[in-house]
Order: C-alpha cells, then sequence, then structure tokens
C-alpha cells in the first residue's frame, strides 16, 4: 500500500470508528468505501486493499461488493458528479435535451470525466426528486425544475470554479470527496444549511391550506371527517410559521 | 370530494422543521412516551388494528408483520428501515427524511420497543448527501436528548441506532438484497423462506420496513386507532403520501386518506399543464401496470387498484400527457430495470436485456410487428419466474403498454419511426434536433460495458 503515515493511520481509526457501528465488522464495507473513496476520490487498489485488511477479506472479496455499487467509482472520479436523470419521467420533461446540451458542453459522454478532472457526467436513474423533474444531481445534491440553460450555466460555473448553490440543499455543492466522506457516516456538519422545503414538497400542505379557509369562509361542512379535521390544524400551524 | 389530510407532513415547511425542537413543539414524541407506558403486545395490537399496511409498495400488513417475530430466545433482533427509495415515480421519503426526519426516529424508538429490538438501522439511499446529513443529526439530537441510548427516558430501554448509506443500487430496496447490503455484500436477494422475521440481518429475526411505514406509527399510537381507522377504506386504512409528477399544474406531495381518486388528486393539483390532456399515467411507479383516462375514478386503494388491474404500489403518480409516447417512456423505464437487474437469476437478467433492444429497435422504427408479440413472450418468460419482484415490476409497463397501446407500437413499425416530437413533452421550448428525432442514441461504449 501507499498511502503515506498519516493517512493510514487517520484511515485506521475512522475504519474502526465505522466497524464499532455494527455488531459484526464486514457490515462496515460499505461505508469503508464511501471512506476510501473520499480519500482518494475513487476506490482505488490501494483503498481495496486498505478494506480487505480492516475486515480480513481477500481484495478479490472486496473488489466483487465495489464494482456490484454504481456510486463506487473505478476510475479517478472528477471533483463534481454531474448527473442528469434520464429515467422516463425526467427523460420526457427534459432531460434527454438537457443531456445532450450538457454532453455537447463538457464534450465527454456517459461516465466519462473532462481533462481536469473537474465534471464527471452521468446519465442518472430516478432520483427520487419526480415532482420538481427534469432534475440534475451534483454531488448527490438537489438541482431541481432545470432547464438547457439553467444545466448549462450550472456547468459552466462549476467549470469556472465558482461554488454552486443547490435548489433544496446545503448552502454550497461540496467536492465529490467531502460528500464521500458524508457517506461514510462522519457529518460535515451541515444539517442545518437550507433551502427551503420546496414548492411541489409542500404543494398538498398548501392545497389542504388552501380548502381549509375557503371550508370556514363557508361555514363549517356538514359532515367534516375526522381525518380532515386532523389535517386543518397542522395545516395552520404551517401558515403561522412560514410568517 | 375527498379532503386531503396532512399527518407526516403536517410540519414541512416550519422553520427549521427538521430539528428536535420544531418537532416536539409539535406533538413530537408524545407517541413515544405513550407507547414506553404500554406493553409491547399492546404496541403490536394497535399497529394491527389500525390496519396499516407496509408503504413501501407490497402493501404488507405492518401489525402482522411484527407478529411474525418467534418468540424471544434471549438472543438479539433488529429493526431494519428501508430508506433506499429509488423506485421510479417515487419521491415520498425523500421530502419526510428531509423535512421532518424525527418522525421516522419516533417510529423507529416506538417499534424497536414493542418487538424488543435494542438495535436498529436505517439504511438511507446514498444518492441523497442531504437526507442523509438530517438523518444522521436527528439521530444525535434523539441521543443528546434522552430518546435513544441506554435507558430511555428512565424506562430501562436501550436502543442503539446506525444510519448506514448506500451506494446506488435499486436492487437494494428489495428487503433480503437490502439486508444482504447492509452485511457488506453485494445486494442480491436471498430466497425466501426463510424470511426475514425469522432469520434477517445476520440470521436473526428482524423486522424490515419503509420509512413512511415506521413513520406512520407515532400518530396511531399518539392520536388513537380510531383516528386512523376514520380514514381511508374499509381494507386500506388510514392516510398516505400521493406523489404526483409529470404534466400537471402543481406537482407535488399531496397526504390524503387511501381511497381518493386520481381526478381528485388532479383537481387539487390544478389539472393537466395548459392545453393538454391526460395519456396514460402510473398509479404506484414504473413496476405497477400503467392506466389511462378510463382509471381517473378508480380509488386508490390497494383493493379497488388490484380489480382494475394495476397495483397501488408507492402511490408515484407519474402522469403524461397526450404528447408523450408510450414506447419512448417504456423503453427508458427498461433500460432502468436491465442496468439495475442485479444478475442473479436469468430469467430478469437476460429478459430484461432483451425487451430493451427490441423496444429501442421499436422506438427507432426499425422494429417489426412480430416484435409486438416478441415483448408479449419474452414478459411470459419472466413474470412469475424471476427471483425476486424486479422482474415482475419489470414486465408491467412493457405488459400493460401493449395491450392499452397496441396501435401506438404498430404505428412505430408502419411507419418505420418514431411518430412523435419529443420537444413537445418537454417544458421547455426546444427544437428536436436530427438525431433526436430518429429516436434511439446509440450506444456509448461505456454504456456497451455496462449491459
Amino acid at each position: 500500500m501507499t498511502y503515506d503515515d498519516t493517512t493510514a493511520a487517520k484511515l485506521t481509526k475512522e475504519a474502526a470508528a465505522i466497524m464499532a457501528r455494527y455488531p459484526v465488522r464486514r457490515s462496515g464495507l460499505l461505508p469503508m468505501l464511501h471512506l476510501v473513496q473520499s480519500v482518494d476520490g475513487h476506490v482505488s487498489p490501494d483503498g481495496i486493499q486498505f478494506c480487505a485488511q480492516q475486515l480480513g477479506l481477500t481484495s478479490a472479496e472486496v473488489s466483487a461488493v465495489a464494482t456490484f455499487y454504481t456510486q463506487y467509482k473505478r476510475r479517478p472520479n472528477g471533483e463534481y458528479q454531474v448527473g442528469v436523470c434520464t429515467n422516463t419521467l425526467c427523460a420526457v420533461m427534459g432531460g434527454d435535451e438537457i443531456w445532450r446540451r450538457l454532453s455537447e458542453r463538457i464534450g465527454i459522454g456517459h461516465d466519462e470525466t473532462n481533462e481536469d478532472g473537474t465534471i464527471t457526467l452521468e446519465r442518472l436513474e430516478c432520483n427520487a426528486a419526480c415532482d420538481y423533474a427534469p432534475v440534475v444531481m451534483v454531488n448527490w445534491e438537489f438541482f431541481d425544475n432545470m432547464t438547457p440553460e439553467k444545466a448549462l450555466q450550472l456547468v459552466d460555473d462549476i467549470l469556472a470554479g465558482k461554488q454552486v448553490k443547490p435548489s433544496r440543499g446545503a448552502d454550497t455543492v461540496a467536492s465529490f470527496k467531502d460528500v464521500s466522506r458524508v457517506l461514510a457516516g462522519f457529518s460535515d456538519g451541515r444539517a442545518d444549511e437550507d433551502q427551503g422545503a420546496g414548492v411541489a414538497t409542500l404543494a398538498g400542505l398548501n392545497a389542504s391550506k388552501d380548502a381549509a379557509s375557503k371550508n370556514a369562509s363557508k361555514g363549517e361542512p356538514e359532515s367534516v371527517k375526522a381525518g380532515a379535521r386532523a389535517a386543518a390544524k397542522p395545516a395552520t400551524t404551517a401558515a403561522r410559521g412560514k410568517k | 370530494m375527498t379532503e386531503l389530510t396532512p399527518v407526516l407532513s403536517a410540519t414541512w415547511g416550519l422553520e427549521r422543521s427538521w430539528n428536535f425542537d420544531t418537532y416536539c413543539a409539535n406533538g413530537g414524541y408524545e407517541g413515544a412516551a405513550k407507547a414506553m407506558k404500554m406493553a409491547p403486545g399492546d404496541i403490536i395490537q394497535a399497529v394491527k388494528d389500525s390496519g396499516l399496511r407496509g408503504r413501501g409498495g407490497a402493501g404488507f400488513p405492518t401489525g402482522m408483520k411484527w407478529g411474525f417475530l418467534p418468540a424471544d430466545d434471549g438472543g438479539p433482533r433488529y429493526l431494519v428501515v428501508n430508506a433506499d427509495e429509488s423506485e421510479p415515480g417515487t419521491c415520498k421519503d425523500i421530502p419526510t427524511m428531509m423535512n421532518a426526519p424525527h418522525t421516522l426516529i419516533e417510529g423507529v424508538v416506538i417499534t424497536s420497543f414493542a418487538i424488543g429490538c435494542h438495535h436498529a438501522f436505517i439504511y438511507v439511499r446514498g444518492e441523497v448527501v442531504h437526507v442523509l446529513r438530517r438523518v444522521m443529526k436527528a439521530v444525535e439530537e434523539a441521543y443528546d436528548n434522552g430518546w435513544l441510548g441506554k435507558n430511555i427516558q428512565g424506562t430501562g430501554f436501550d436502543l442503539e441506532v446506525t444510519v448506514h448509506s448506500g451506494a446506488g443500487a435499486y436492487i437494494c430496496g428489495e428487503e433480503t438484497a437490502l439486508l444482504d447490503s447492509l452485511e457488506g455484500l453485494r445486494g442480491q436477494p436471498r430466497l425466501k423462506p426463510p424470511f426475514p422475521a425469522v432469520a434477517g440481518l445476520y440470521a436473526r429475526p428482524t423486522v424490515v420496513n419503509n420509512v413512511e411505514s415506521i413513520a406512520s406509527v407515532p400518530p396511531i399510537i399518539a392520536k388513537g386507532v380510531e383516528w386512523f381507522t376514520s380514514m381511508g377504506t374499509e381494507k386500506s386504512k388510514g392516510m398516505g403520501f400521493f406523489s404526483l409528477s409529470g404534466h400537471v399544474k402543481r406537482p407535488g406531495q399531496y397526504e390524503a386518506p387511501l381511497g381518493i381518486t386520481l381526478r381528485e388528486l388532479l383537481e387539487m393539483a390544478g389539472g393537466m399543464r395548459e392545453g393538454h390532456e391526460l395519456k396514460f399515467w402510473t398509479p404506484g411507479g414504473s413496476s405497477t401496470p400503467i392506466f389511462t383516462k378510463d382509471h381517473l375514478d378508480v380509488p386508490l386503494d390497494y383493493e379497488s387498484v388490484g380489480a382494475a388491474g394495476s397495483m397501488l404500489g408507492t402511490r408515484a403518480l407519474q402522469i403524461f400527457d397526450e404528447t408523450t409516447c408510450i414506447v419512448r417512456a417504456v423503453e427508458r423505464w427498461t433500460e432502468f430495470y436491465k442496468h439495475e437487474s442485479c444478475g442473479k437469476c436469468t430469467p430478469c437478467r437476460e429478459g430484461t436485456y432483451w425487451l430493451e433492444l427490441i423496444l429501442r429497435r421499436l422506438e427507432a422504427g426499425q422494429g417489426t410487428r412480430a416484435d409486438i408479440q416478441q415483448l408479449l413472450d419474452t414478459c411470459d418468460s419472466i413474470l412469475g419466474r424471476a427471483f425476486c419482484a424486479l422482474g415482475d415490476g419489470a414486465v408491467s409497463p412493457v405488459a400493460s403498454s401493449v395491450k392499452l397501446f397496441r396501435e401506438e407500437y404498430e404505428r412505430h413499425v408502419d411507419e418505420a419511426g418514431c411518430p412523435f416530437d419529443h420537444a413537445k413533452s418537454a417544458l421547455f421550448a426546444y427544437s428536436t434536433s436530427a438525431d433526436s428525432l430518429t429516436g434511439a442514441r446509440s450506444l456509448t461504449s461505456a454504456e456497451e460495458a455496462h449491459a
């Protein structure tokens, strides 16, 4: 292994902390792979060797796991992982065109990294933000309701070395390595950073609030279901909270 | 007209809604406080009586799942929360954990207490870092405030919670694949039986539940079984998230009693986008057979959706208007299943591979009418023959779309191309370039390697 002594000592200490979270240490393999990725920017041969040593596995056993999961990168990854959702819903809503334009602008295809190692581009599977389609993810932060123009500006900013701000998430997008560290279970203390819950997230709550105020102006309807009564109260609480 | 019932989403949008203090100021942990004065068996009975069914897609009764755990043998038993939300169209657990992670943590406390678990795990999908931050922080806050750790609230009950991040594999949403993944293995499903209740995590009795299922437990305990059963239909009780996405004016999370219809939901969401009409939709994610405007009045509960030929699934309503090409939509879903098939069983691994190739050929206008029949034949080779539900899910959009839109498939053959202008489906204007007009894109070398 080629980790210097300081790095090796730090990694060993953190690997021990990971294994201590589980009754069986092998459960620590996935977070440990995220951890080596946070140091090397991908799952390197050294990283595989390191995990194997910590867990008493062979490097073949570790590789077998690492190659199963798409978030573990086998080649040095860009500092920013830019993913365009091209699953059906996002693709239809414009994700395909966004993908085409970004790929053209950066000059790379799926799972490729640009020359200076700033961006790795990816065709993303559904990332559970369909109510904000089309969606782009940068280092696993949400960029909602994208258009080609907004997406091109986003990658232009990244290429120009500017900080970028997600639609929902932290105040800035952390580097691929820093995010990998969070995925390994080490807090970066940024949970309270916030850009608001998002319009779609609150759409039902707001619709319920509107219905409640309409009912109030009409007087109490004849039969309000128990469920609806339960709904009206928190909805007004939410309205107060927003002021 | 059914009314919305925000329960889990009630506090979203409040200032720092994700924090312990905000949660407690709005009735948080009252359910847990009440539960810890109850006998564990009574909690399980209450959840059984509530009729709560799994909100992760399969709809198995939650209380019954807990009841399957064998009698205490003195060894450990585990609760594992499936927070690996990744079924296409599904986007409810992510906002829940982002905006109110304590609803989940409180549910974990109550459930663990009920089933006698002292170490619970939350398996969060790895591709949502801010959600992970919020869940990790909520767990920390729960420890700091005596809701996790040793001797919780002076009751003598101990509970550790480990937050675990996945690494990008849809199949890990399948409960036994999730358990293998949590054990540090490739996430491939296990043969059942034994079910996780008997031999789950580390071969010990284990309950695996979806985020929304677990988060529904605190209000059931706090507000009572009757409150919960007053919502919903005779057999599908309570409220749930209906996640509207696609060509609707106000997509988003609508928490409503089970049994609401798409017609009602669409009205709440402002209708279809201006000047367009509904063509097809999924009632519960891409793994559920598609519906059309003929199904606008189907009550969205387990029984009615099943009787109409689909599944309630995750209540992920992906809505498409008349500009959308069905072949293009289904081809893309199938590409997803092919990519996410774990490779363990032949029907799914090979079947999804061929389905995708045939669909791509059809969309590109290079298919034949025999290809359409071949799609159905290949579906027959997968359905009921795959190792887990992924294979069956992959068949759903293909078989249902051929049944409902066979003519459109045939037009792709007869006109030797896709008859739709894809640009018209997008939310922004662009001119369809030559390469996207011909439909099929060619594989990049990386994708070839992936295939």
